[in-house]
C-alpha cells in the first residue's frame, strides 16, 4: 500500500496507525442445531425450535451434529488453514436468562481449525491477512427487553443453533480493508456453502479488536473490543469513532484501558460495558458430556474433495482463461451466484459483450430494485440471447438497452419482444440506400454546408435515417452508406 | 404376601412366568408393606395408583417373554420419569414433572417392569448417608437410626426392607456401592459407557454412571442385562458387546487372578473391615483362586481428586437451575436477585458447599493448580489400574473403612463424611466396574461389604467372581422388620 493511501489518525504533530483484529461469528448454514437435532429456521414464532436440550432440561445431553463439523472443517479448507484432527469443547461458565445451561458449549484451547489466511484485493495490490483460528460453539437465546414493561421476555430459537468464530490476527489497518475482509470471507463461506452471510439476519457479526499505534512503533497499544457489531458499515464507524477517540486520549497523555464497549448505532458512538477487572471468569473446561473430537485423515480428504473452486483460484481463471481484467474478474467472482449467472452467459455468447452487460446495465438493474443476482427478472438464459441478437446485427447497441427494459419488466425473451415491438434492426443495404437518398434529397441545404467542410453535420444526417427507421436502422450501414453518396 | 416379598427378583419372575403369581398379587403386596413402613422415609414419590392399573393391564395381555414381566420396581428419584415428578432429593426440583423418560428407566418398562415410585436419595445424589436430601433423611433397616448409606440411600434402604425387589441407582463415587455395603444388598456399578446417562439428573457427568442395587448377584446379572445398553443420545455411551450376563452367570473361578492392593490398608482401619477382608481373601483361595498381592501407589490421591473433579462438574452441571425455566424459582427485584434468591433457597447446604468448591478450582488462576492437577492425578489412578490388570483379572478391596453409622454422627464433618468413599472413587475416577457384595456383620450387627473390582467392560467377569463368592458367603441380612406399623 502505498504511503499517501494509508489509514492515519492524525493529531498535532503525532501520526497513529490504526490496528484492527476481527473475530466473526458466522452462523453455520445447517438444518438443526450443534447439539441437538431442532431446526434453524430463521423467523420462526418464539420457542418454536426449541428441543429439551436446546432448553437445558435435567438429564438432557449434547450429541454433536456431523454436518456442523463438516461444515467448520470446509471452511477451514477455504481459509487455507491447519485443520486440527483433535478438538475439544469446553464449557464456557456465565449465568444468563437466554442461557439455558448456564454454560456455552465452545472451544477453547483445542479448536477445530489452526492458522490460515486470506487474501484482500486492494487498489494497489493484494494484502494477506492471517487467521488465527476458527472455533466451533452454541449461539444463546434471546432475550426480549421491550415487548412486556415488567418481565424480559426468553425466545430460546437460537439456543443451541451452531456458530463458527472466526479469529483474524490484528493484520487490518483500516475500515476499507475491514469491508474488504468482511466480504471476503462471507464469499469464501458462500461459495463453500457454510454460511449464508446473512448480516440482516445475524448470520454474520462481528466483534471488532481496536487499537492505536504511532506511525513507526513496533508494539501493539492496549486495545479496546467493540462487541457485536452487525454490519459492516456499522463495524467501519465503529473503528473510525473509537480509533479518534483512542487517539485523544493518548494525545492529552493519557493511557487506554482495555475494556470492553458497545457500539450505540444511533449516537454513532462507543462506550464502556465492562473493564478488563469486571471481565468475567469464565471457568472453562472440557465438557464431560463430550468426548475430545477425533477426525480422521479419510474424512478430512472426503471434505476436501467437495471443495469447490473459491473465489481466488476462479478470479485466477477469468483472467486467464477469458481475458477479463482484474478488476472485472473481481466483480464477477465476488459472489457466487453472480459467477455462476456469468459462466451461464458465456456458455453460448461474447464475454466481453456479456462482461459489460452484466456488470452495466444488469448490475445498476439489481441494485435499483435491491436484489440479488439470484431474484433477476432476466435470466442468464435471456441475457445471452440478448448479447446474441447484439452481435449478429440483428438489433443495435441501443435498441438493445430498449429490449433490455422491457425484459426486465415482463421477464420474456429478447426475441419475442422484438418481434412483437417490431424492433429488428433494417440491415438491408437496398433499403437503407433508399432512405438515405430521400434525406439526400429532403436536405439540400445541409448537403451543401457539409460539403463545404461542416463534417459535424454528418449525425444530423444519420439521426434523419433514425428517425424515419424508428431507430432500427443498422447504424454502421447508415455510416457506410452516407459516407458513400455525401462524399 | 409375605412369601411374595421374600423372593429375589429371579425368582419372583419364574413364579410369574410360571403364572403361580400374577402381577397384581406382587405390585399390591409391594404397595402394602410400603404404606406401613413410612417411617424408613424411602419414598419422595409414590405411584401406587397406576403401578396397581399396569399390573392389572399386564395380567390381562402382557408379553411373559419380557426379561422383566409384570414385575414393580422403585427407583432412584434421580432417574427422570415422564409424567412424574422427579426431584433429585431438591428443594428447586420439588415441582419437576417431565415430560421424558431417562433412557435407563425406559429400558426397564420395555422389559415389562412397572414403576412403584421414586425413591430418596442425597440432593443432587451429593452424600454418603441421605442426609442431604430435601425430603429428609432415609433411615436404614439394620438398625433404629443408622443411615442406609448415599447417595442411592433411598434406593439401599427400600431393597433391604423388601419394598422393592430390586431398584437402581446411580453411582459417582460410592453412591450405589456404599449404600448396597451398609445394608446388606447387592450393588453394582458398571463400566462408564455401559448404561447411558441420558435423562439422569447429572452430578458429575465424567463419573455418573447407573447401575443395578440388588439382593443378590444373579438378580444384579438380570438388571445388567436390561439397562446395560448403547444409546446414541448420550455421546459417552459405549458401544460394546455386552454379554448375556444372567445366563452366562458361572461360579467356575479356577485360576482366576485376583489382586490385594496394599494401599487399601489404611490407618485405622477398623479390626473387622481388616478381618472381613481377611476373610474373603482366604474365601477366594479356597474357591480356586490366586491371590496376588498388588500395589495402586496413587490411591491416596484419588480423594481429594475426586473432590475436586467431581464439584468441579457439578458446579457446571447445575448452573441451569436457576428458576428461569422450570423447578423452584425465588422472586427478586432484577435477573441477578431472582437468581440468588432462587439458588440460595433452593438448594442445600451441602450442594452450596459443592458448588463453591467447583466454582474455585475452575477459576482461573486455580485451574492448573486444582482442575488440571486432579485430571493429572485421575490419569496416573487409572495407570494404576491398567498396570495391575496385566497380572490380574479383578481386584478385592473393603467397600468401605467402616459400617454404617448413625444419622447425624457425621453430619458436622464434611471431611469425615468424604473419607466413607474412600475405596468407591478411584474406581469412578478410573470409570471402571466394581460390584459390592455382603460379606459380614460387625459388632452391631450391621452389614459390611466386600468390593471387587474388574477391568473396563468385563461385567461377567466381576459377576462371576461375586457369585461365587455370595454361594459361600451365604448371608443373611435378618431384619427384625421393626420400622412396619
Amino acid at each position: 500500500m502505498s504511503k499517501n493511501k494509508e489509514y492515519l489518525i492524525k493529531r498535532g504533530n503525532s501520526e497513529y496507525e490504526v490496528i484492527i483484529g476481527l473475530e466473526v461469528h458466522a452462523q453455520v448454514l445447517s438444518k438443526s442445531k450443534l447439539f441437538s437435532d431442532s431446526p434453524t429456521n430463521f423467523g420462526a414464532e418464539p420457542n418454536t425450535q426449541v428441543s429439551l436440550v436446546d432448553a437445558a432440561f435435567p438429564g438432557m445431553l449434547p450429541v454433536i451434529n456431523e454436518f456442523c463439523i463438516k461444515q467448520a472443517v470446509k471452511t477451514g479448507i477455504g481459509l487455507n488453514a491447519a485443520i486440527n484432527k483433535k478438538s475439544i469443547f469446553d464449557r464456557k461458565n456465565y449465568f444468563y436468562a437466554d442461557l439455558p445451561q448456564g454454560y456455552q458449549i465452545s472451544q477453547y484451547k483445542d479448536p477445530i481449525v489452526g492458522e490460515g489466511s486470506i487474501l484482500l484485493d486492494l487498489p494497489d495490490g493484494e494484502k494477506k491477512v492471517g487467521i488465527e483460528r476458527l472455533h466451533l460453539e452454541q449461539d444463546a437465546g434471546k432475550s426480549i427487553h421491550d415487548i412486556d414493561p415488567q418481565n424480559t421476555l426468553v425466545d430460546l430459537n437460537r439456543s443451541g443453533v451452531a456458530l463458527m468464530e472466526i479469529v483474524s490476527k490484528p493484520d487490518l489497518r483500516s475500515p476499507e480493508e475491514v469491508n474488504l475482509y468482511i466480504k471476503k470471507l462471507r464469499s469464501i463461506m458462500r461459495y463453500l456453502g457454510t454460511c449464508d452471510g446473512n448480516m440482516q439476519e445475524g448470520s454474520l457479526r462481528a466483534d471488532v479488536n481496536v487499537s492505536i499505534r504511532k506511525t513507526g512503533d513496533k508494539k501493539l497499544g492496549t486495545r479496546c473490543e467493540i462487541k457485536n457489531v452487525n454490519s459492516i458499515k456499522f463495524m467501519q464507524m465503529a473503528i473510525e469513532y473509537e480509533a479518534n477517540r483512542q487517539a485523544d486520549i493518548l494525545e492529552e497523555g493519557g493511557t487506554i484501558d482495555q475494556e470492553t464497549r458497545l457500539f450505540d448505532t444511533k449516537k454513532n458512538e462507543t462506550r464502556s460495558m465492562r473493564s478488563k477487572e469486571d471481565a468475567h471468569d469464565y471457568r472453562y473446561f472440557p465438557d464431560p458430556d463430550l468426548l475430545p473430537l477425533e477426525l480422521t485423515d479419510d474424512f478430512i480428504s472426503k471434505i476436501k474433495k467437495e471443495i469447490p473452486e473459491l473465489p481466488d483460484e476462479k478470479k485466477k481463471r477469468f483472467v486467464d482463461k477469458f481475458k477479463l481484467t482484474p478488476y472485472e474478474a473481481n466483480i464477477l467472482v465476488s459472489d457466487i451466484e453472480t459467477s455462476k449467472y456469468f459462466e451461464d452467459v458465456i456458455k453460448n455468447s461474447d464475454i466481453k459483450l456479456a462482461t459489460n452487460w452484466i456488470t452495466g446495465e444488469l448490475f445498476a438493474l439489481l441494485n435499483d430494485r435491491n436484489l440479488e443476482i439470484s431474484q433477476s427478472p432476466i435470466s442468464s438464459k435471456n441475457l445471452s440471447s440478448l448479447i446474441n441478437l447484439i452481435k449478429d446485427g440483428t438489433i443495435s447497441g441501443k435498441i438493445a438497452k430498449t429490449v433490455f427494459e422491457i425484459m426486465a419488466n415482463e421477464s420474456k425473451d429478447p426475441k419475442s419482444i422484438i418481434d412483437e415491438k417490431g424492433l429488428k434492426q433494417q440491415s438491408d443495404p437496398k433499403e437503407i440506400e433508399k432512405i438515405v437518398d430521400d434525406v439526400i434529397k429532403e436536405n439540400p441545404k445541409n448537403v451543401e454546408l457539409f460539403k463545404s467542410g461542416k463534417d459535424k453535420l454528418f449525425g444530423f444526417f444519420v439521426g434523419q435515417v433514425m428517425k424515419k427507421t424508428d431507430g432500427k436502422a443498422n447504424p454502421k450501414l447508415v455510416n457506410d452508406i452516407l459516407k458513400k453518396k455525401l462524399n | 404376601m409375605s412369601d411374595i416379598i421374600n423372593l429375589t427378583l429371579s425368582a419372583l419372575i419364574n413364579k410369574i412366568k410360571k403364572k403361580e403369581l400374577s402381577s397384581q398379587e406382587i405390585t399390591n403386596a409391594y404397595i402394602a408393606r410400603a404404606e406401613k413402613s413410612k417411617d424408613l422415609n424411602t419414598y419422595i414419590t409414590t405411584d401406587f395408583e397406576n403401578a396397581i392399573e399396569k399390573a392389572k393391564k399386564f395380567d390381562e395381555k402382557g408379553n411373559f417373554d419380557y426379561k422383566l414381566p409384570g414385575v414393580p420396581l422403585a427407583v432412584k428419584d434421580l432417574f427422570c420419569t415422564n409424567n412424574l415428578k422427579t426431584t433429585a432429593g431438591s428443594k428447586i426440583l420439588s415441582n419437576f414433572i417431565p415430560s421424558y423418560e431417562s433412557t435407563v428407566t425406559q429400558h426397564l418398562w420395555d422389559e415389562g417392569a412397572i414403576l412403584l415410585g421414586k425413591l430418596n436419595c442425597d440432593e443432587f445424589a451429593m452424600g454418603s448417608s441421605n442426609e442431604t436430601s430435601f425430603f429428609g433423611n432415609v433411615e436404614s433397616p439394620v438398625g433404629k437410626k443408622v443411615v442406609p448409606g448415599g447417595s442411592s440411600g433411598g434406593s439401599a434402604s427400600a431393597l433391604a426392607a423388601k419394598l422393592t425387589p430390586a431398584t437402581i441407582g446411580t453411582d459417582t463415587g460410592g453412591s450405589i456401592r456404599q449404600p448396597a455395603s451398609f445394608t446388606g444388598t447387592v450393588g453394582l456399578k458398571p463400566t462408564y459407557g455401559s448404561c447411558s446417562r441420558y435423562g439422569i439428573v447429572a452430578f458429575a457427568s465424567s463419573l455418573d454412571q447407573a447401575g443395578p442395587m440388588t439382593q443378590d448377584v444373579s438378580d444384579a446379572a438380570l438388571m445388567l442385562d436390561v439397562i446395560s445398553k448403547y444409546d446414541t443420545k448420550d455421546s459417552t455411551s459405549v458401544n460394546f458387546k455386552r454379554g448375556d450376563y444372567f445366563k452366562s452367570l458361572s461360579s467356575n473361578i479356577k485360576g482366576k487372578k485376583i489382586g490385594i492392593p496394599k494401599e487399601y490398608r489404611v490407618d485405622g482401619m477398623p479390626k473387622e473391615i481388616e478381618s472381613l477382608w481377611q476373610d474373603g481373601i482366604t474365601l477366594l483361595k479356597k474357591l480356586g483362586a490366586k491371590i496376588i498381592d498388588i500395589s495402586l501407589p496413587h490411591t491416596k490421591y484419588a480423594l481429594p481428586a475426586y473432590y475436586i473433579v467431581a464439584p468441579a462438574e457439578a458446579s457446571s452441571n447445575l448452573a441451569r437451575y436457576d428458576g428461569v425455566k422450570y423447578g423452584y424459582r425465588s422472586e427478586g427485584e432484577n435477573l441477578i436477585s431472582m437468581y440468588e434468591n432462587t439458588r440460595s433457597e433452593g438448594f442445600g447446604d451441602e450442594v452450596k458447599r459443592r458448588i463453591m468448591i467447583g466454582t474455585y478450582v475452575l477459576s482461573s488462576g486455580y485451574y492448573d493448580a486444582y482442575y488440571l492437577k486432579a485430571q493429572k492425578i485421575r490419569r496416573l489412578i487409572k495407570n494404576d489400574f491398567d498396570e495391575a490388570y496385566k497380572s490380574v483379572d479383578a481386584i478385592l478391596t473393603p467397600s468401605t473403612p467402616s459400617s454404617a453409622f448413625k444419622i447425624g454422627d457425621k453430619t458436622d464433618d464434611p471431611v469425615s463424611m468424604y473419607l466413607n468413599d474412600i475405596f468407591t472413587v478411584p474406581v469412578n475416577l478410573s470409570g471402571l466396574p466394581a460390584i459390592s457384595i455382603p460379606a459380614g456383620k460387625d459388632k452391631n450387627n450391621y452389614p459390611l461389604g466386600l468390593q471387587l473390582i474388574g477391568k473396563a467392560f468385563e461385567e461377567q467377569n466381576l459377576l462371576d467372581i461375586s457369585y461365587s463368592m455370595e454361594k459361600e458367603l451365604s448371608f443373611k441380612n435378618n431384619l427384625q422388620d421393626w420400622w412396619i406399623k
